[in-house]
């Protein structure tokens, strides 16, 4: 059994050295620290699962039942002292652990701002993070960058030694947003905003997928992720600048048609709020928002008739008093249809065509 | 809203739902095996296979004794071994999907060529999942708990013998509708948690979601229903004189185990009902809009998943604390460390659900706190890992089969443990959730915990069960193939999601993750090689049976359920042990106690009924109506089973007593292999 | 080398088989029939308990989604909370009436007691009438099962509780004509018992929907 062991540890040895084990050697410093607190994390318990394991083999052969010098004591089945350190060691161990990863956690929490560049690089307050908008879509990756007013598909850049946030969404069912060079995962959801702020302290390209199934296309859920100087980074912003159109909504709802091993595409410029609409799910119809919607259900409901006049309170979020504009339209919708009308003049201009469209009030 | 190609698509299937046929349509959509060569293959072979057994059931005119001896029973050890035999036939299945699986990833890795298309690959790694969690390491725990716990604590049965039969019927039915998937229509492609929105409607308007939904409520409801059974069963059946801190080890694993069922497996049921509300009914629980909340699903699921886990791995600890002690002719060191570490598992294992997720953004106390929560379950465990240590130590271990597992288990259950805590502490996660190195993690306690162990326990108990030994040579054949198996297919994933590389991808873009592929792929192969020495083993034992017999305590053991004749008789004991101690049996040898030759009694026992598995049969039938929207064969069907319920309960004739004639014929018989004798 | 922890032996050493007949009387009256009894108040008490924490689910999804009303009706634009108090007495009178046939039951008077058990299971129908009712009115403004996360949660919740008191209700003219073919058998009356258990617990369920789902939507 030990031949077969020493036999599989030099095995094991013989394929580590040829691999690149991202995980514990990546080129970000979160993704860096990560993979530190795995080597710690497994050193410690090494302390006690490494006695246990050699205690195994070595009573394994030392009472094996031909081995009649050994000593046999058919009852005795109890030791204070061994319960003690039975149950002491691993809690010991497990102190220390946990100690270690409230520490940890806390300190490399996604959500919050970077602490430092990197070990040798502190983190220079002037510099914003830089803001990239991640969408996953039906089998592919929408990035944003507000700043740059740009958008692109299945391919990202970033600076070097810049900090960057990604605010993340998913279009439709449950993705990862992975770069395992670069920082741990966080999922994207719909409806919901995620957050992930990382940084790259390499330059290079560095592959970036989905680390969670989501369905027919999500092998090809690839993108490469380029990291250079600020000059690489403007001269691809202006790559995509130059050789893409304009990510309007009619364009967004073409891109999320499912499609599989998508190829990269660029957008030149981003239609203003797209952000904002893709993650409240009213880019492509006329439907409420998710945030219009959840203030109407803070403030009450909208009430039986709501059912078939959701789209009354849309674009609640934005007007300057929601509370006094959503007292407006709850208050009986149909005895006051001059004063809503009035009313929604203060909502943004995206707005101002649905309700004579629709024109609820008339239908009920 | 989002996704209006989906929706038209599922509205399409909403409204192609034929009156009589349901969903069903008469071309390859629902019948993949008329376009897929794989399917064809295999439904071709398990077309010639099952007539052949079904032919050779009716040659030897085996259908009467089958039914009358085994499908109606109501004997808690048939009951067992049936689950047994359930469990080692979606043992072959859940493995060919793994092979196809390996297969699949090596060739694509090489870049050679992707043997299955993505929507093909999707539903096997989760019908694998499904199939080896509920249909393989469920059965196989439940008939342990089903064979033994009743000997061990000196009962004739459980406390609801036909609800017993009933439960196995409904797991069986679970299974069959998961059979029924691979050749009419599709099984889920969504994972075997079936997170939605994936899961949804919009997102997987096919049938296999249906499929993955009905066959868990029905097997669910059986699982419940024997929780509750085996809760009753140790808390009242248990023999004179056994006090709790007399009952053996796998009797407490065993009771905690049934807890945690009886407290999980109905927060699995209203969570797939709910799923199933959303999908039939059009509610709104986990959609992306009208205020549904997917994450709600994760959390549900995940308060059932991960319990569940112990759910398989504490009887599993039962059987090698019977076996070590057995093996090292030594007591168990620690009993009441022992009892209090399984219960604090069984507590503990309820607040740690979080830690599946903490890549959502659940915020760093939140995360910090189940993940510290994770890391304190190692500690019972680890206590137990010490309890056999120090079984070991001063023993005279003898390496029989099952104690050979046992080590294996220590060795390898010890590593799938650490980097099991390695993956609960949360910046850690971030990295690893979803790789390989999480599907080794989780293999490695599976596998190195619990198939170790229920191998350990098969060879236990077998001679139990039929009066002689499983064949050693195959056995040893079966466990090295295993356990080496296990390590070459598992290593190589380890690294690989060390690698960075995540779980459940079909196609690859580089070709230098080839080789671990490869290995794993090696791996995998032995582990087959392991499963089909592990059948040999068992038909070579059968044909050998003569020469392997063993009398009635063959290992010299310990506790109540040797202290009867093996194979037992039907009604277990002819007279009730009384227990004074805790590995009763062995203070019953150390007194000399034998069994008493006179002064037989009529035993009382229950009557076998066909009512389990004609139930069982409607709702299998209820479930393809459902899955398929054949309304009328569901609303029958479900009608049937509820009149036959109803019926059932008119029979007020369900027992009767034994004379002492018989119980004496049989006690006194030089064999009293009485399996069945009615 | 006796065992550590054994029981000190009794007078005249130890006896490791019960040997003596627990039969005398097969009839009734024995240890074990009696153990079998108690299994099954056991049994059906630990049943309620897993049954109880699918309303629990039920419960906990009603208070993460309840108030996602998908800018559609809130409960106090539903209920008519004077409707749903008569059909809550009804079934706490229900629960009432079970009580009586239990005692008639314990007095061995089978006449009153299924009269009781009748009305109680008028009671339980009528009760199931008001819920048909309160169900129809929701379906005819539109409010149903689909219309928001919030009234999937309530639907489902309430659904629930009235499909369990369907059951009941079945169950409770089963045992009638069970008792009546067979009389206060032992069995029978372990499973009037049964039935008194399930129909108390739906009481409770109810009563934690009346408060936490009726009282509270109309109230807040």
């Amino acid at each position: 059994m030990r031949f077969s062991q020493v036999a599989l540890l030099t095995g094991l040895m013989f394929l580590l050295s040829g691999c690149n084990l991202v995980v514990l050697n990546p080129s970000g410093d979160i993704a860096a620290q990560q993979g530190d607190l795995i080597v710690y994390a497994t050193v410690l318990m090494l302390i006690v699962i490494v006695p246990v394991m050699a205690l195994t083999v070595f009573f394994a052969f030392k009472y094996h039942k031909d081995k009649t010098d050994s000593a046999y004591e058919p009852d005795w089945d109890h030791s204070v002292s061994l319960e003690i350190v039975v149950w002491a060691v691993p809690l010991a161990i497990i102190i220390c652990l946990a100690g270690l990863t409230w520490v940890a956690t806390h300190r490399l929490e996604p959500y919050d701002d970077l602490k430092r560049i990197s070990a040798e690089k502190p983190l220079d307050p002037n510099v914003e993070p830089l803001e990239v908008q991640v969408v996953a879509l039906d089998w592919k990756w929408l990035f944003i960058y507000p700043e740059q007013g740009i958008a692109t598909v299945n391919e990202a850049a970033v600076i070097v030694d810049r900090p960057v946030e990604f605010k993340l969404t998913s279009n439709t069912v449950m993705n990862a947003f992975y770069v395992p060079e670069m920082a741990g995962m966080i999922y994207t959801m719909a409806g919901m905003e995620t957050e992930l702020n990382a940084v790259l302290n390499h330059a290079g390209t560095f592959e970036g997928f989905s680390a969670n199934y989501s369905g027919n296309g999500f092998s090809g859920m690839r993108f490469d992720l380029h990291a250079s100087d600020e000059a690489g980074f403007d001269a691809w912003v202006e790559k995509v600048r130059a050789e893409g159109n304009e990510l309007s909504r009619e364009a967004f709802v073409a891109l999320e048609e499912p499609s599989k091993n998508n190829p990269v595409a660029y957008f030149g410029a981003v239609e203003a709020g797209l952000w904002d609409k893709v993650l409240n799910h009213c880019v492509g119809d006329d439907e409420i928002c998710l945030n219009d919607m959840m203030m109407v259900d803070a403030l009450g409901g909208g009430g039986v008739e709501g059912l078939y006049n959701r789209e009354l309170f849309r674009g609640l979020c934005s007007a300057d008093d929601p509370e006094a504009l959503f007292l407006m339209l709850r208050d009986e919708h149909a005895s006051i249809k001059s004063e809503i009308i009035s009313a929604m003049t203060l909502l943004p201009p995206a707005h101002d065509a649905p309700l004579q469209q629709s024109t609820p009030l008339e239908a009920n | 809203m989002a996704n209006v190609h989906a929706i038209a698509e599922a509205a399409e299937h909403v409204n192609n739902v034929h009156w009589l046929w349901g969903k069903i349509t008469w071309d390859a959509h629902t019948f993949p095996f008329l376009y897929d060569p794989i399917i064809a293959v295999t439904f071709a072979g398990v077309i010639v296979a099952t007539l052949a057994l079904l032919g050779a059931l009716t040659y030897f005119r085996l259908w009467g004794y089958l039914w009358t001896e085994w499908f109606t029973s109501i004997d808690h050890k048939k009951i067992g071994i049936m689950y047994m035999v359930l469990a080692v036939i979606m043992m072959v299945r859940g493995f060919a999907d793994a092979l196809l699986m390996r297969v699949h990833q090596a060739l694509a890795s090489a870049g050679l060529f992707e043997l299955l298309p993505a929507y093909h690959y999707d539903q096997v790694f989760t019908v694998h999942g499904v199939i080896m969690i509920f249909f393989v390491a469920m059965p196989f725990v439940t008939g342990f708990m089903n064979y033994v716990m009743p000997l061990q604590i000196g009962a004739r049965d459980v406390a609801f013998p036909f609800l017993n039969n009933f439960s196995f019927w409904l797991t069986v039915s679970g299974a069959v509708l998961i059979m029924i998937s691979l050749f009419v229509g599709e099984f889920a492609a969504t994972g075997w948690l079936a997170y939605p929105p994936l899961s949804g409607l919009e997102f997987s308007p096919g049938v296999g979601v249906d499929y993955y939904l009905w066959s868990l409520n029905i097997a669910g409801i059986g699982t419940t229903l024997s929780g509750i059974n085996l809760v009753v069963t140790i808390v009242k059946m248990r023999a004179p004189g056994m006090t709790w801190m007399k009952m053996p080890v796998f009797v407490w694993t065993t009771l905690c185990t049934n807890v945690l069922i009886v407290a999980t497996f109905p927060v699995l049921a209203a969570t797939l009902a709910l799923l199933t509300a959303d999908r039939y009914l059009g509610t709104h629980f986990f959609t992306n809009d009208m205020g549904g909340s997917a994450m709600m699903y994760v959390n549900l699921i995940w308060i059932w998943g991960h319990p569940e886990v112990y759910i398989l791995t504490l009887p599993v600890f039962g059987i090698f604390s019977e076996i070590v002690p057995t093996f090292c002719k030594k007591r168990l060191f620690g009993y009441t460390s022992m009892v209090y570490a399984t219960c604090v598992i069984m507590i503990l294992s309820y607040i740690v659900w979080l830690h599946h997720f903490f890549t959502m953004g659940a915020g760093a106390d939140v995360n910090s706190f189940f993940g510290i929560t994770t890391m304190i379950i190692s500690i019972p465990t680890g206590a137990k890992l010490f309890n056999w240590l120090f079984t070991m130590y001063k023993g005279r271990i003898s390496y029989e089969l099952p104690m050979m597992w046992t080590v294996a288990f220590m060795l390898t259950f010890t590593i799938g443990g650490m980097t099991g805590v390695l993956l609960a502490v949360p910046p850690a996660d971030y990295v690893l959730h979803n790789s390989l190195f999480l599907i080794a993690h989780f293999h490695n306690v599976i596998i190195g915990g619990v198939v170790f162990g229920i191998f350990a326990g098969i060879n236990y108990w077998w001679p139990k069960a039929f009066g002689f030994k499983l064949d050693p040579f195959w056995g040893k054949v079966s466990f090295w193939n295993w356990v080496l198996g296990f390590w070459f297919a598992f290593m190589p994933l380890y690294i690989l999601g060390l690698m960075g590389v995540t779980r459940r991808i079909s196609a690859f873009e580089d070709t230098f993750y080839a080789v671990y592929f490869f290995v794993a792929l090696l791996g995998a192969l032995m582990v087959g090689a392991g499963l089909l020495a592990f059948i040999v083993q068992i038909l070579v034992s059968i044909l050998k049976r003569e020469e392997l017999k063993c009398g009635d305590d063959p290992w010299g053991g310990r506790t109540l359920e040797w202290a009867t004749t093996s194979p037992p008789p039907y009604y277990n004991f002819a007279f009730s042990p009384r227990v004074y101690a805790l590995d009763a049996f062995h203070h019953m040898k150390e007194h000399g106690a034998t069994r008493p030759t006179s002064g037989f009694v009529p035993i009382h026992m229950p009557h076998y009924t066909g009512s389990g598995i004609i139930i069982s049969g409607l709702l299998t039938a209820m479930g393809f109506g459902l899955i398929f929207h054949i309304w009328w064969l569901a609303g029958i069907t479900f009608l049937a089973s509820v009149v036959w319920g109803i019926a059932h309960t008119f029979n007020y004739n369900r027992d009767y007593y034994v004379p002492a004639d018989e119980v004496r014929a049989i006690e006194t018989a030089g064999n009293p292999a009485a399996a069945g004798a009615e | 080398m006796a065992s550590s922890i054994a029981s000190p032996a009794p007078e005249g050493g130890y006896q490791f088989y019960v040997t003596e007949d627990p039969h005398h009387d097969h009839h009734g009256g024995d240890d074990e029939e009696h153990h079998h009894e108690t299994g099954t108040m056991l049994g059906f008490w630990i049943y309620l308990m897993s049954d109880c924490l699918i309303f629990g689910i039920l419960f906990a999804v009603y208070a993460v989604v309840g108030q996602n009303y998908a800018a559609g009706p809130s409960p106090a634009d539903l209920f008519e909370i004077d409707k749903i108090l008569l059909a809550t007495f009804f079934l706490l009178f229900s629960s009432i009436t079970y009580g009586f046939a239990v005692i008639n039951m314990q007095q061995k008077k089978q006449n009153a007691m299924m009269f009781w058990l009748i009305i109680t299971g008028l009671f339980g129908f009528g009760f199931l009438v008001m819920e048909v009712l309160e169900f129809e009115h929701l379906w005819h403004l539109g409010a149903g099962p689909g219309a928001s996360a919030f009234l999937s949660a309530f639907w489902t919740l309430v659904g629930t509780h009235g499909l369990h008191v369907t059951a009941g209700s079945i169950w409770l003219v089963v045992l009638l004509v069970q008792v009546k073919m067979h009389g206060l058998t032992e069995a029978n009356i372990r499973r009037i018992l049964c039935l008194s258990l399930f129909w108390h617990f739906l009481d409770l369920i109810w009563i934690g929907v009346f408060s936490f789902v009726y009282l509270t939507g109309v109230l807040l």
